[in-house]
Order: C-alpha cells, then structure tokens, then sequence
C-alpha cells in the first residue's frame, strides 16, 4: 500500500514538483531568513570572536562591549597580572577615530592597537602579508571589510593614510569578521595606537587574559573582579553581552524578528496549503480504498509515507539553497563569517514536519469519518 | 436449505436534506440466496444504490439489522468492517474511483494488495482477470488512456480478483449499448455466480431483465415484488 501511495505522489510530476518546490521554498525561507537574524545579531559579537586567544577581557565596570568601553589607567594592567592563575595579560587598546585618504576622503575607522611584544589581538588570520609587518614603523592592518570599503578597486598595500597627523602605511590584510556596523578597522602595535587615537591620561580600553586553566576561566574572572575592583568577562560572557548590547540598542530584533516571523508564518503556510490540496486532490482515491477494505491506520500510514518523502525532499533542498546562499554570497563582507547554526536546520525541519501532519490530519479527517459510500455518489 | 447469504431485517435509511427527514428506505426484510443472480430493479430514486450500499457494508442503516453470510455486519468495529469488507466483498458502482497514477493492472490488484500480497504476484493475478475480461492487453495502461467501458472492465476486474463471497454491481449496463451490455453480464454470471457466492445486480434496463435468477422490485423504499419473472405491470 505504500507502494500506491508513493505512486500517488509521483503520478502527477507537475504536482508532485510542485509540492516538492512549495516545501522546499519554505524551507529556504524559515531557514535563511532565521540564520541571517542569528548571524546579524552575532556581529554583535565579532570583537570578541576575532581575539580567539583571550580567554577573558577585564575592563572599567562601567564598559559594556568591545565598542562601548571606556578607559582605564595603564596600572589596571599591573594589577591584573598580579591575580593568581594569570598565565599572561595583555593591553588592548580600542578606539575611533577619523582617517584621511590619500585622495582627501575622510573615513571613521576603529583603530584597535594589540600588545606591542606578543602581537595578542590581532585576528587569528591574514588575508595578505603577516602580522609581523607591525614591527616596521608606522605600519597598520587593515581588515577585510575595511579593504573593499575604502580601497575598492585597488589593494591597500602600501597606501598611507594620516591618523591623528599621524602617518601610517598599510603593511597587511586581516582577515576578520566584520562588526555589526562593518566599520573599518585598522590594527596597530598599541604603543602606535596611542599616537593614533588622540586622547586624555587614560587609553587602555581591555586587558585581556590568558588563563593558566582555560576550562576555569569563569572562577579566574571572579576572582580578577574580586582582587582588582575592575570587571571581567569570560569570552562567552563578553560574547553575549555584544549581542544582547545590539538586542536593547538596536531595532533589529523587533524590525528584522517580525520579518523572520511572517516569513516563518508564510513557509508555513505555503508548506500546509500544497500538502493539504494534493490530499483534497486525492480524496476520492483514500475514500475508494477504504471502502474497498484499507484502515484508517493504514491510510494514515499511506499519508506520512507520503509527506515523509515529499517533506525530506522539499526540505533538503531547501537546506541546501540555504547552504548555497550563504556561500554564494561569502565572499561578500555584508555576510562574511555567516554560518548556519545548527538550531536552525531543525527548527525548520520541526516545523516542516509539524505543519505536514497537522494539515495532513485535518484534510484527512472527512475520509476518515463519513461512511464510504459518500466516495460513489 | 442453507442460510441466506443476506439478509437484511427491518433496514430503515434517512437523509438529512437541509431541515427535513427524508426516509429513503422502509423497513427492508430480504434474503438474498448464494448461487443466483439477483436484480435489484426500480425507478431511479427509489433508493435501490442506498440499499446495497448498506448491503455491502459502506453505509450505515438508520435502524436494522444487516447479515452477510452470517456475520451482522453493523455490530462489527469500523476496522473489523473494514476487514469483513476486503474479505468478503467486490463492489462496482457507477463511479469507479480507479487511482489514476497507477496502471489498470495495480488497480485491479488493489484488494490483494491490501490484503497483504506480494506486489508482484497481485499484479499477476490481477492481469489473468483482465484476460478474463477481455482486456488483458490494456493491462500496462493508465485509466485515462482507457476508455470508459474499458475502465468499467477494471472496476470489475478490481471488484472479483480476491474472490469475494459477495458482489455487488450498481448498474452495469446502464452507460453500455445492448451487445456490450449483454457481455458484461455473461462475464459477470460467469466469474461472480457460484455456490456460496452471492451476485446483486442494480438496474432499470429492461434489455437485460431475461438474465436474471431472481428480480426484487423497489418502489419508493419499499420491496413490492419478488419473483423468477419481472411483474407483469411493468
Ligand atoms: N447522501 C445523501 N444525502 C441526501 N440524500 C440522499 C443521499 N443519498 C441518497 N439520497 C436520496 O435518496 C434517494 C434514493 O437515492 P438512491 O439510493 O441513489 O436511488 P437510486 O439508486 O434508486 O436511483 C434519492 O432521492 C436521493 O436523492
Ligand atoms: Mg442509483
């Protein structure tokens, strides 16, 4: 009977396809549009992601993220170092400032300048050239996005731009996730940032940490914060405190939620509506054989065989569109860094599934309650 | 004299039309007897497709009791009806409900599929009764490349291929000219007329009344006349 069902389903190949196209459009839907949101709100996130080596950032209590922090005197260093289970401590400076162009363009830009000795804070790769260039004088790294936003056309290698009265010459690209605003960022040794960054007595943003046990960086945090009257955060924290930052400061939750939710509520409709059509198509057909001596468990069998089939089918291309969008669009920097979590492939394949069974039991109920009979007439 | 292989007992039917009642059928007695061919005759309307429709099982009586070869149907489970009906009844109504995507032989294989067979060998089985019927050709074809009467072959092919005990036909002749009409009902006595075997027949075509063993006549939801011969008012 199966077998029936599934030719049931395949007879019709312009239906069929369309089913399948319907369920596998929605899929792409739920599962884009969810993974974007996720992604977009991670950017909150990309300072801490880019720094992968600190295990916690210690900071003024009254700093928020990686972009909202403000200074503390260089001693705060000192004072980290001296915690127990500190295996080393850095200073990490972060902060704006406008840069001009060789042509007499003025950009905002993020100078983050990272521990002179050991480089930490740089992002983990380089897109061109290597971190060491940092050593020759005036040298900054550009990271990606900065490049196809300032330099589009063009490589930024050896290009000089004037910070601060300052001259500084792109030596090397980075390569990072860009921030939530995609500003550029350029990445100097920190006693060049402090000329860069023009400023007050205070500069040091972070101190970043290294833990002699990374799996205990939570208690070593505590215990920084305790000892040094300054505030700490795990990566994890630190993490979710640049997303939660964009969540409040932002409308993209509720501006970009409500277009995830109706494209949720539109996949899903368009999921239920073909799938409960082709059962309505086929009604008489279920109404005959049960007339003819198939039970209803059977026909219900019958009917998740075939919304078992068509649902995998619709939803893996629909996940495989996703995949293909994503990295289609990658080497774009509005997407760089996008991945698909793997929440989301579920939820959309939950909510495939739920939708097929529920309109596929309402649309079977009729067959499965009124006296065959009804099927002659 | 053995049991009837029907037997219906006071069979009452209403319909609910808008506000009103209608009663289709009034207090049906009947024994229908294994090894003939029984006609069912009557003007359209007056209920003769509701009442083997609660003979073989796919339509519930308002009130009274319906036996088939013994086993009071009604009282069954939905799903022991449901298997009583795939055990022991084929049925051809006017509309045939074939499954368009799937060839005349996997149609006409549908009950012994359903009962569990083989594919293969359902399949088989079903194609030698479409050689019986004339249309053992035709078997790889689906039902729109058919045409109606060969369609009609199917429905029957589908209706005796598990070897019913009982079966019932809504009809047979009514969209057939006489010759065809004729041969449908030779292969229907041949295949469907047996001791312990029980053949109703639905029908207003007088063309065929000779065929028949025995002729019930309903009028109005009422049995008035049971005999060998169509009365002679008629
Ligand atoms: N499902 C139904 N709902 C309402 N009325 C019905 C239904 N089935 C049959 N009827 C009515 O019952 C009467 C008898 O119908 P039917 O048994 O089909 O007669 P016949 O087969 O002798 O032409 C008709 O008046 C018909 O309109
Ligand atoms: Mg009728």
């Amino acid at each position: 009977m199966i077998w029936i069902a599934i030719r049931m389903l395949t007879g019709d190949a312009q239906k069929f396809f369309g089913l399948v196209f319907g369920i596998a459009f929605s899929t792409l839907l739920i599962t884009q549009q969810l993974t974007i949101f996720v992604n977009l709100l991670e950017r909150g996130a990309s300072g801490v992601y880019n720094v992968s080596s600190a295990d916690i950032w210690v900071m003024d209590p009254v700093s928020r993220t990686t972009d909202v922090a403000y200074a503390m005197p260089s001693t705060a260093l000192d004072k980290v170092r001296g915690v127990p289970g500190v295996e080393w401590a850095v200073p990490h400076i972060r902060a704006n400032a406008s840069v001009r162009t060789k042509d007499g363009d003025l950009e905002g830009v993020a100078v983050i300048g990272v521990d002179d000795a050991t480089l930490i804070g740089l992002p983990k790769n380089m897109v061109e050239g290597s971190a060491d260039v940092l050593s020759r004088p005036d040298s900054v790294i550009i990271d990606d996005v900065g490049t196809t936003r300032m330099f589009p056309d063009q490589s930024p290698i050896g290009e000089r731009l004037e910070l601060n009265d300052q001259r500084a010459v792109i030596r090397g690209i980075a390569d990072a996730i860009p921030s939530f605003t995609s500003t550029v960022v350029l990445y100097t040794k920190y006693s060049n940032a402090l000329n860069y960054v023009p400023g007050t007595r205070n500069r040091l943003s972070f101190v970043l940490v290294g833990a002699e046990d990374p799996a205990a960086a939570k208690t070593l945090s505590e215990r920084i914060e305790r000892e040094t009257g300054l505030k700490a955060q795990t990566r994890e924290e630190f993490a979710r405190d640049g997303v939660q930052f964009i969540i409040d400061n932002t409308g993209i939750p509720l501006n970009f939620g409500i277009t995830v939710a109706l494209g949720f509520i539109v996949g899903v409709a368009i999921v239920g509506l073909t799938f409960s059509l082709f059962i309505r198509d086929n009604i008489k057909q279920f109404g005959a054989l049960k007339a003819i001596g198939v039970t209803n468990g059977k026909i219900r069998r019958m009917v998740a065989a075939q919304a078992g089939l068509v649902g995998l089918i619709g939803y893996g291309l629909g996940v495989l569109g996703t995949v293909g969008f994503i990295s289609a669009f990658s080497s774009d920097p509005t997407f760089k860094g996008f991945y698909i979590p793997w929440q989301i492939p579920i939820i959309s394949l939950v909510a495939v599934a739920l939708i097929l069974g529920l309109t596929g039991w309402l649309a079977l109920r009729s067959v499965l309650k009124t006296e065959p009979a009804a099927v002659f007439r | 004299m053995s049991a009837p292989a029907i037997c219906t007992r006071a069979v009452t039917r209403d319909f609910q039309a808008g506000q009103q009642t209608i009663t289709v059928l009034h207090g049906i007695d009947l024994d229908v007897k294994a090894g003939e061919m029984t006609f069912l005759v009557g003007e359209s309307g007056s209920g003769k497709t509701t009442l083997i429709s609660i003979m073989c099982g796919i339509l519930w009586p308002t009130q009274g009791e319906v036996k088939v070869f013994g086993t009071d149907i009604y009282d069954l489970s939905d799903d022991e009806l449901v298997e009583f009906r795939l055990n022991n009844i084929g049925f051809i109504f006017q509309q045939y409900n074939l499954i368009p995507s799937i060839d005349a032989a996997s149609n006409a294989a549908v009950p012994l599929m359903a009962q569990g067979m083989d594919r293969e060998e359902a399949r088989m089985r079903a194609v030698a009764m479409l050689e019986k019927l004339n249309i053992g050709d035709q078997a790889a074809k689906l039902p729109n490349q058919l045409s109606g009467g060969q369609q009609q072959r199917v429905a029957i092919a589908r209706a005796l291929v598990h070897e019913p005990r009982l079966v019932v036909c809504d009809e047979p002749t009514a969209a057939l000219d006489a010759s065809s009409g004729r041969r449908v009902m030779d292969l229907l006595r041949e295949v469907a007329v047996a001791e312990n075997r029980a053949c109703i027949i639905v029908t207003h075509d007088n063309r065929i009344f000779d065929l028949a063993d025995r002729i019930l006549v309903l009028e109005d939801g009422v049995v008035t006349h049971d005999g060998t011969e169509m009365p002679e008012d008629h």
